[in-house]
């Protein structure tokens, strides 16, 4: 394993570190690992948290920042943060309107986020709201799994509540609009390599050379079936099939997508997935009228790449549309 | 020995719990890696740890003088540093034990079961799950349940928690055959049939841990 890395125990430390040094709009809490916007919250403004595992830069601590995130809570490589960081992170983020937590569903992050909600409110006087994101239909949910996993709609979630809070909006209202946006937007991923963790130092499954894991998770965890290698056209309707099978997407509709790579999937390769990606939403009459292509949702080293669509409506492209300053999201400022 | 539970004997408790889980980290990684993301072992390693650093000194030095104030001490350590859902899981369970024995010096085997019993409540209702959905839940269950018993019919602490030591076993051996319905297990659904929970298999060390702190 050949790794820009000083130590496996103190890598999610020392890259925030130069995520901080390079970044002046954020500040790092070195010590909790807990991201948050200089200057302190807006008085009036909804604060807007979010925290995970780590391994998926520029996820989450990457997104904070005016129009996003007020606060990021860091955990060890993809391991939830413990609540200390979340109630560090939920604090950093109250400006007196009230919080909302942003979580992927997983059932360490549901718990660890429930219990620094506990915490937080029995020490102050805070009003907190909860976004949970499950948009991965390579889960089967059901009442008998945990249900689906949260994977790329978070980033897109991030952006819409984080402009509908810098707008004005109420807990309330901020908090509809995240929801809303879960219940219409689905993704689905692939992974051509498996991932490497650094403190494993190996594979964590083997992938023949000929072979792709379809429905893939974002912590090297196998995906829904194990697929022959394909062409970027076949892979592409591979993946959008799902995804419009699940969302009642009709002809003429409108959709905001992300063409996600899983980190080490060069951007020339996602470019020619999102023209794949065009040709089969052409082909169903659907518009990507907003389309973000990168790597926004990763998976350490695993390469690969995750489609996610979203209805648009006036309100979301408004909110996804509005200024944005973050270490790996702006435009509009 | 006395026939109660003093926090002398929690401390006990918890580094006989440490020791079992030190030792045994890779057979509990070696289940999880099995059905889940393998961080088991390690995570509830560093936790315990963490626990047995704070909570000796603490007793020595007078800063904690009850049976709840350990219980609680150990919940906020367990709930700060092993992460993941055992975290908010076993530090749940901890404090929810730790309800109403702020001034408790010690406890006798009714009060022992009855802490017991509120730390599944807080199980139950932390992780939404229920018996036979395959997690710590199906090991802490029947030992209640055994503790219960033995406790009506007027035992002490060593047949008691003999008998919970040894319901909490069967009841980990039982989430082999069983289907995950709760946690990243879920997601793997039958693929986990064959398999013990590793949740249960800590959660087996735990009360085994009790029997040899409490019942010699």
């Amino acid at each position: 394993m050949k790794k820009l890395i000083n130590t496996p125990a103190k890598l999610v430390s020392e890259s925030l570190a130069g995520l901080a040094a390079a970044h002046r709009e954020i500040v790092l809490n070195d010590e909790l690992n807990v991201v948050y916007r200089a200057g302190g919250p807006r008085p009036g403004k909804v604060g807007v948290v979010c925290g995970g595992g780590s391994g998926h830069e520029p996820a989450h601590a990457g997104f904070v920042g005016m129009g996003m995130l007020d606060a990021a809570a860091c955990g060890e490589i993809f391991t939830s943060p413990v609540p200390d960081q979340l109630v560090e992170a939920t604090n950093r983020a109250n400006g007196g309107a009230g919080v909302v937590q942003i979580v992927k569903n997983y059932t360490g992050d549901i718990m660890n986020f429930e219990m620094a909600r506990e915490i937080a409110q029995a020490s102050g006087d805070i009003e907190i709201e909860t976004v949970v994101v499950d948009d991965d239909v390579a889960v089967e949910d059901s009442l008998y799994t945990a249900g689906r996993r949260g994977v790329g709609l978070t980033v897109i979630v991030e952006k819409l509540v984080g402009a509908a809070a810098e707008s004005g909006m109420s807990l309330r209202e901020v908090t509809q609009v995240g929801r809303a946006a879960v219940s219409e937007g689905r993704s689905v991923g692939l992974a051509l390599t498996p991932v490497t963790t650094p403190a494993s130092g190996k594979p964590m499954f083997d992938l023949e050379e000929d072979k792709i894991e379809f429905g893939v998770g974002i912590h090297g965890e196998p995906g829904r079936e194990r697929r022959d290698f394909a062409p970027a056209a076949e892979l592409a309707e591979a993946l959008a099939g799902p995804i419009l099978a699940d969302l009642p997407f009709g002809p003429g509709e409108e959709v905001i997508a992300l063409v996600n790579g899983m980190g080490a999937t060069p951007l020339i390769e996602l470019y020619v997935m999102n023209a794949e990606l065009a040709r089969v939403l052409a082909g169903r009459r659907i518009e990507p009228v907003r389309t973000l292509v990168g790597n926004y949702m990763t998976s350490l080293d695993m390469a690969g790449v995750s489609f996610t669509l979203l209805r648009a409506t006036p309100q979301r492209l408004a909110l996804w549309d509005a200024p944005v300053v973050t270490p790996s999201l702006r435009w509009g400022a | 020995m006395a026939d109660a539970v003093d926090v002398a004997g929690i401390v006990a408790w918890m580094n006989g719990f440490q020791r079992r889980v030190h030792l045994e980290v890779t057979y509990l990684t070696d289940l999880d890696s099995a059905i889940g993301d393998g961080d088991h072992g390690v995570n509830m390693d560093r936790g315990m740890a963490a626990v047995v650093a704070a909570l000796g000194p603490a007793v020595a030095n007078g800063s904690v003088l009850t049976v709840g104030a350990a219980l609680h001490m150990v919940g906020m350590t367990l709930v700060s540093t092993v992460g993941g859902a055992a975290g908010p899981l076993y530090g749940t369970m901890f404090l929810r034990m730790a309800d109403g024995l702020a001034e408790t010096v010690q406890l006798d085997t009714d009060g022992l079961t009855d802490a017991f019993a509120r730390g599944l409540e807080g199980l139950r209702a932390r992780g939404r799950a229920l018996a036979g959905d395959k997690t710590m839940i199906d090991a802490l269950t029947p030992a209640v349940d055994a503790m219960r018993t033995a406790a009506t019919e007027g035992a002490t602490l060593a047949p008691a928690l003999a008998a919970a030591a040894q319901a909490a076993e069967a009841g980990r051996d039982a989430t082999a055959p069983m289907l995950a319905r709760k946690g990243r297990a879920s997601y793997l659904g039958e693929r986990t049939i064959g398999h013990i929970d590793p949740g249960s298999g800590s959660m087996a060390f735990l009360v085994a841990a009790a029997r040899e702190a409490f019942g010699a």
